[in-house]
């Protein structure tokens, strides 16, 4: 005698994102702090020393805001026009920014005031930034130069000009005073040496380079450009290791995460995303609302500070320990480990009688009644609201399974106001579901058959069968929509795929094809 | 066909035990029941089959236990006789020639002498009409007897067993065909007939499917085909008959019995639920559901002990008293058709098909044994007719065993098709298959062909499925994602083809795995599985593929094709031009994995002929005119466990593996030589059991260590004149054997047993001194032979190494001769004692 076999509930592929490690880490993360800005977002730098305030280039001001306010604990407006690029030292008392004006400008950061004026460059100064020895600045220029400026005397120690474009972006050596590498708009990435005349390496990234970033190891640096994030490797005298193209739009800014283990790019597409930088996979993605222009994160990942074209600053913070544990400890308590093993760990004595009780196959409540043929109550049972609501695929295989037996007409009929709205309320739910569509569409003609003697004589349900009906004429347009696209893009794929004349077998013999239907053309469909 | 007179076909395995009624012997021991043209005897506690009762030369159609010796048993066949068995010994005891097919076989103790049978009507054969006659044994000592005294009893009856039934103590028979229920008295020698409406207006059906009768109670129970059951009383009499109805089944009665003493009624069905009803008391019922497919009879043994029904899928289920189910014999699962191809599994080397709704079944042929079923489906089977199910269409296994992938189908409508691809990996602790994988909806149509590459040195394993929505895919196992090391692999599709949006009707892989032929319908295309590059076609209008096959081992050039239009094709692939062809209508075309013969089954006037052919040699190797009468649906090779060394060209083709295949009536045939032949019935005599047991694996293996021993000492005996090993067994043994007043005193004989046990130690000087005596007793042995005695065991000529010294040694005053003297005694007085134990 065969035990009862319940009901076979399938495993659906998860939709959506799939839930991993990262997926958790940078999920975890408080609502977003915006604030508005008085333009565009361009350059995010946060201080080296604690509280690790950030200073926030924004049109002409630079505001510097603590690591939980949310209005700037102190302004720098002193600038004529566009401010660009404002940086910190290593030490946190000094800050730096270019100009729309060509003229470079140091401040005190407790201060108001600058304490240097640079003067020098022709034409806007996108690129400011200190050096390790923190006596001197480098500085890039839309002249195409790039220079080093003595701090104490403010004069200019050495310049090169060996761009033919615009200098967008530059990062200095955090480990040698001497070494700085600039990115331009000709597409090249130069690394000069102060004590040089001329660059030590040159890079070609392909595109005009927007932002760079060293590895805290310094062996590696990212340039980003155009749709591209590249990574060469220095040691090897600027060999490119990974291009990574997962942007649809230019990619605008880069920074490093949890300790240089992850990199982040932002970019036009209003997309984030995480990089492993084991295995350059895009780990994670956050998505924001305009266009990003820059992006940092504070050490440890504490807060995630996003700046955007319309001149929104997106702050997120991390969720402190105990905000994240409150979620598990709403879990109800089980029994205690004792209750499940008492009486399990007693050894018979060597006369006892071992009486072995069969084993009682549990079965869910739906499963009972089906074992019964009550088919109602089983449908009943899998109606719950709970099961209804949480996991649409155990009714679902209900359905399918009263549907093979031949009386899901009965379980359906018969039915008062509240269960029909209730299973209408379902099919308007899971309808449209691709992985539901082909086992609900026979109980919702069925309910169309059973019913359509008693329509108009309920408001809630005559309601639920209109909404019902929007629901498929606007599953039927999109459906259409997409078969125009499938369409358009077999047309593009035939196009693209070379054509090759398959060998035919018409040697000898009369074997083989007749000449005209030689031709073969190969399919290939794309597998879902 | 003179000179392949020695391979024949035949029966392998796989009839049917559902046929007829089982029949429980009286210590509730034995089930026997009729299986084809045997009677098979099996143990009620073990399942397993005694013994084999041969002898009808067509089915058998009953058996019944021989009321006035519980220990011999009837049976009747479609052959026209009566046979009288022995069944704990196996033996025929009597042959009654009849003459005529006989249907059903009836008998009751208090018609001493006298069976009932149920034969055909002679007089006009067009309506077929039964009649139940009386049939008298004729009392003769002969072994074949011919009985010719029938008396007709009932003119019309019906030819289902379960249709007819003895009343209490036989005094009346019952007899039920369509809406008439007639009962016959024997001793008024009078008949009543009673008749039911066709239907009633609730849409009942009245028509009789079963009656039975109570022991002890004048109560006839009938079953009807719309599942009511209607309990009889008072029928001496025309009007003033009654009845009550019990209602449960929803559809037909199939089988009714009652309970010895009276106390129960059984009845079952279609819902393959077994009721028990309370007599008298009939609101009460016990139930015991889900026994497995629909009950066909129910049989209870005579002391009431166990139960017993047999199902529509070749199964017999032995029931404690309507508690639980003690044992289950199962045959080989036949349904009406195999939908999936016959595929042997490459591990148990198992066949396996299609079993119970939703299962695959593993028969092993080389026991003739259901070895387990496989659950694909994996759902409550509902028994209703009429209700679409899920089917399993397609099985195939890799090359090692290792997977296996099926299809299931369910079609409800014309429009929706249910699909679901399965992946089975085998697993090795548990010894059984697990789901690894679940495809719904592979395709959008029916998959047409499937298979595995075959290849043994292929890293991954390759599906291809083809289906009739134009496509094939390729599947392959795919490794985890990195991140979730909770999940194993699983398989995914690689590849979907098409060509010219033609069907694809079969597909096959070259046996070294780097080429895939798919058959579109009338084109051959050619496929390289590592970069799924079309290569090449081949084609040869008119007529679609039928079958596609890859020549093996020697032959793998070659690559043929059977098409609808009788043409037979052998493509070379290394020119990709056609090697030969030949008209011949093949309608199945199989390669024979482990060599490079091919078959081909070619239908041909209503019979089919099977070929067995190289494809690189013009000339068949073997052929076989009308192998069976209508088509051959499936065949397969299946891998010998024995390689056999036939050196006869004919029969060279069967040394490797063996073809089974299946007739239009689902019959499992083979092809067997003259040399098998011999073998297994040479086996089959050395399997004598002790009947008094029930044989189990268990009492097979410790038999077998006795037998062993038995060889082991006849060995010794025979062997130790030249190795003198100690003897002490058999030195007991004869001191034991040897009557007392004829042997020598104890005290002397003390001292001769103490040196007996003692290994002696191989002294040249000794051994010198004992060939003469060595000499005499090998002199001695030849005279024993030649006596033909039995007692080969007591081994004599063990005592002459041992018994050497000891005379020398020990005894004085026994010479050699008279010890020659003493031993003659005993031998004379031993043959003396056998004479008359013989006699």
């Amino acid at each position: 005698m065969a035990s009862f076999k319940p009901t076979k509930i399938p495993v659906y592929p998860k939709l959506g994102e799939k839930v991993t490690q990262d997926t958790l880490y940078w999920k975890n993360y408080k609502a977003p702090v915006q604030i508005k800005e008085f333009g565009a977002v361009s350059n995010i730098d946060f201080s080296p020393v604690a509280p690790h305030n950030f200073a926030v280039t924004a049109f002409t001001r630079i505001h510097i805001y603590g690591p939980f306010s949310q209005e700037p604990v102190k302004t720098f407006s002193r600038f004529k026009d566009t401010a660009y690029c404002g940086r910190f030292r290593s030490d946190g008392q000094l800050l730096v920014a270019g100009c729309e004006d060509s003229v470079v400008r140091l401040f005190d950061v407790s201060g108001k005031v600058a304490l240097r004026l640079f003067k020098g460059h022709s034409k806007a100064v996108h690129v400011t930034d200190f050096t390790s020895d923190r006596y001197q600045i480098l500085t890039g220029s839309d002249d195409y130069t790039c220079r080093l400026w003595d701090i104490p005397n403010a004069v200019e120690l050495t310049a090169y000009q060996e761009h033919t474009d615009y200098i967008r972006c530059g990062v200095t050596s955090k480990l040698n005073r001497d070494l700085f590498i600039t990115g331009s708009y000709d597409h090249s990435l130069k690394m000069f040496d102060g004590r040089m005349e001329k660059s030590v390496m040159s890079m070609d990234h392909g595109q005009p380079v927007e932002s760079l970033l060293l590895y805290p190891s310094e062996g590696l640096l990212v340039s980003a450009g155009g749709r591209y994030v590249k990574v060469w490797d220095l040691l090897k005298g600027g060999q490119p290791l990974v291009s990574l193209r997962n942007h649809h739009k230019t990619v605008t800014c880069l920074a490093l995460g949890s300790n240089g283990q992850r990199l982040l790019s932002a970019s036009l597409d209003r997309h984030v995303k995480v990089y492993s930088t084991t295995t350059y996979k895009v780990v994670h993605n956050f998505d924001y609302a305009a266009s990003i222009l820059s992006l940092a994160l504070a050490p440890d990942d504490q807060s995630i500070v996003v700046g955007m074209t319309n001149s929104i600053l997106s702050i997120k913070h991390k969720k402190s320990p105990e905000e994240s544990k409150e979620l598990t400890n709403q879990q109800r308590r089980r029994p205690s480990y004792r209750v499940f093993v008492k009486g399990k760990n007693y050894v018979p004595k060597q006369d006892d009688y071992l009486v072995s009780k069969p084993v009682k196959q549990h079965l869910a409540k739906y499963d009972k009644q089906l074992k019964k043929f009550n088919v109602s109550k089983a449908l009943d049972q899998a109606l719950v609201s709970w099961t209804r609501l949480k996991k649409p695929e155990v009714l679902v295989a209900v359905i399918k399974e009263l549907d093979r037996r031949g009386t899901l007409k009965n379980a359906l009929a018969g039915r008062d106001e509240l269960w029909l709205s209730r299973l209408l309320n379902f099919l308007i739910g899971n309808l449209v579901d691709s992985r539901f569509a082909p086992v609900l569409v026979t109980p919702a003609e069925m309910i169309l058959d059973i019913y359509y003697s008693v329509i108009g004589q309920s408001p809630v349900v005559d309601r639920q069968l209109i909404r019902l009906q929007e629901l498929l004429e606007k599953e039927l347009d999109y459906q259409r929509d997409l078969l125009e696209i499938l369409g358009m893009l077999d047309t593009m794929f035939a196009s693209s795929l070379p054509r090759k004349e398959v060998p035919c077998s018409g040697i000898s013999r009369s074997n083989g094809l007749i000449q005209g239907e030689a031709s073969t053309s190969r399919s290939q469909l794309p597998v879902t | 066909m003179g000179e392949h007179a020695e391979i024949r076909v035949v029966h392998r395995g796989g009839s049917k035990i559902n046929f007829r009624q089982p029949v429980i012997s009286n210590d509730s021991r034995f089930l026997l029941c009729a299986s084809g043209d045997s009677i098979k005897v099996f143990s009620t506690s073990t399942e397993e089959c005694l013994h084999d009762l041969r002898g009808h030369t067509d089915l058998v159609t009953g058996v019944l236990l021989r009321p006035s010796n519980h220990l011999q048993v009837y049976s009747c066949s479609t052959d026209g006789t009566v046979r009288l068995w022995d069944f704990t010994d196996g033996i025929l005891i009597k042959t009654y020639i009849i003459g005529h097919p006989v249907y059903s076989l009836y008998g009751s103790a208090n018609h001493d002498g006298v069976l009932f049978i149920v034969t055909d009507k002679q007089s006009n054969k067009g309506s077929e009409l039964f009649q139940l006659v009386a049939l008298h044994l004729p009392q003769c000592g002969d072994q074949l007897v011919e009985a010719r005294e029938l008396s007709a009893v009932l003119d019309n009856c019906s030819s289902n067993p379960e249709a007819v039934a003895f009343g209490r103590l036989g005094e009346y028979l019952v007899s039920a065909k369509e809406l008439q229920l007639e009962v016959h008295f024997f001793k008024k020698q009078k008949s009543f007939r009673f008749f039911l409406k066709k239907g009633d207006k609730k849409g009942g059906r009245n028509t009789f499917t079963c009656v039975a009768c109570h022991p002890k109670d004048d109560c006839v129970a009938t079953g009807h085909e719309d599942g009511k059951i209607r309990l009889w009383r008072n029928f001496h009499h025309h009007r003033e008959y009654t009845y009550t109805t019990l209602h449960w089944h929803h559809s037909a009665v199939a089988s009714l019995c009652f309970t010895p003493e009276g106390t129960n009624l059984l009845s079952g069905g279609v819902e393959s639920v077994l009721v028990q009803w309370r007599y008298k008391q009939e609101s009460q019922r016990d139930f015991l559901p889900r026994l497995g497919g629909a009950i066909t009879h129910i049989t209870v043994s005579p002391d009431g002990a166990l139960f017993c029904t047999s199902h529509s899928d070749n199964k017999i289920s032995v029931i404690q008293s309507c508690v639980k189910v003690s044992a289950v014999i199962q045959g080989l699962v036949k349904g009406e058709t195999v939908r999936t191809d016959l595929v042997v599994d490459p591990r148990s080397k198992a066949l396996v098909l299609n079993g119970k709704p939703g299962h695959l079944q593993f028969y092993s042929l080389h026991r003739d044994k259901l070895l387990y079923n496989l659950d694909i489906v994996q759902q409550e089977y509902i028994h209703q007719s009429g209700l679409e199910q899920f089917e399993v269409v397609k099985a195939a296994f890799d090359a090692a065993g290792s997977w296996l992938a099926t299809v299931e189908e369910r079609k409800q409508k014309a429009a929706e098709l249910e699909l679901n691809l399965k992946l089975w990996a085998f697993d090795e602790p548990a010894q059984s298959f697990v789901l690894n994988t679940t495809i719904s909806a592979p395709h959008e149509g029916q998959i047409t062909a499937m298979c595995f590459d075959q290849a043994a040195s292929s890293q991954t394993t390759l599906l291809v499925s083809a289906s009739r929505d134009g496509h094939f895919k390729a599947w392959q196992l795919a490794a985890p994602a990195l991140t979730e090391e909770d999940e194993g692999p699983s398989w995914s599709c690689e590849f979907v083809g098409a060509y010219h949006n033609l069907v694809p009707e079969c597909c096959c892989f070259s046996p070294d795995g780097s080429l895939l032929a798919v058959g579109f319908q009338e084109v051959v295309t050619l496929w390289s599985p590592t970069s799924w590059e079309l290569l090449s076609t081949l084609s040869q209008p008119p007529g679609t593929i039928r079958d596609l096959c890859f020549g093996r081992l020697s032959c793998s050039k070659y690559l043929l094709g059977s098409t609808t239009s009788k043409l037979l094709c052998c493509w070379n692939l290394l020119t990709c031009s056609l090697e030969w062809s030949t008209s011949m209508d093949i309608c199945l075309l199989l390669a024979d994995p482990l060599s490079d013969n091919m078959a081909a089954f070619g239908c041909q006037a209503g019979s089919t002929d099977l070929f067995v052919f190289r494809p690189s040699e013009p000339r068949p190797l073997f052929s076989h005119k009308a192998v069976c009468s209508g088509s051959v649906t499936r065949a397969v090779f299946a891998p010998r466990e024995v390689m056999l060394e036939s050196c006869e060209e004919s029969s060279q083709w069967l040394n490797c593996s063996q073809l089974y295949f299946l007739t239009q009536h689902m019959d499992l045939l083979t092809f067997t030589t003259k040399a098998e032949d011999d073998r297994l019935h040479a086996s089959s005599k050395q399997l004598v059991v002790d009947d008094s047991v029930a044989m189990t694996p268990f009492y097979l293996l410790l038999g077998k260590h006795q037998d062993q021993q038995w060889k082991n000492r006849e060995l010794m005996s025979s062997e130790s004149a030249e190795t003198a090993l100690p003897q002490s067994s058999a030195a007991i043994r004869e001191l034991l054997q040897t009557p007392a007043h004829v042997l020598p005193s104890t005290s002397f004989l003390c001292s001769m047993f103490v040196q007996s046990l003692l290994v002696s130690v191989g002294d040249p000087s000794l051994g010198e001194e004992n060939k003469p005596a060595e000499e005499e007793m090998d002199s001695q042995k030849e005279e024993e032979d030649s006596e033909g005695e039995m007692e080969a065991r007591v081994s004599r000529p063990e005592q002459a190494p041992s018994g050497g010294p000891a005379a020398e040694s020990a005894a004085p005053t026994l010479t050699k001769a008279e010890l020659r003297e003493l031993r003659r005694v005993k031998k004379l007085d031993h043959s003396w004692l056998t004479g008359l134990l013989d006699s």
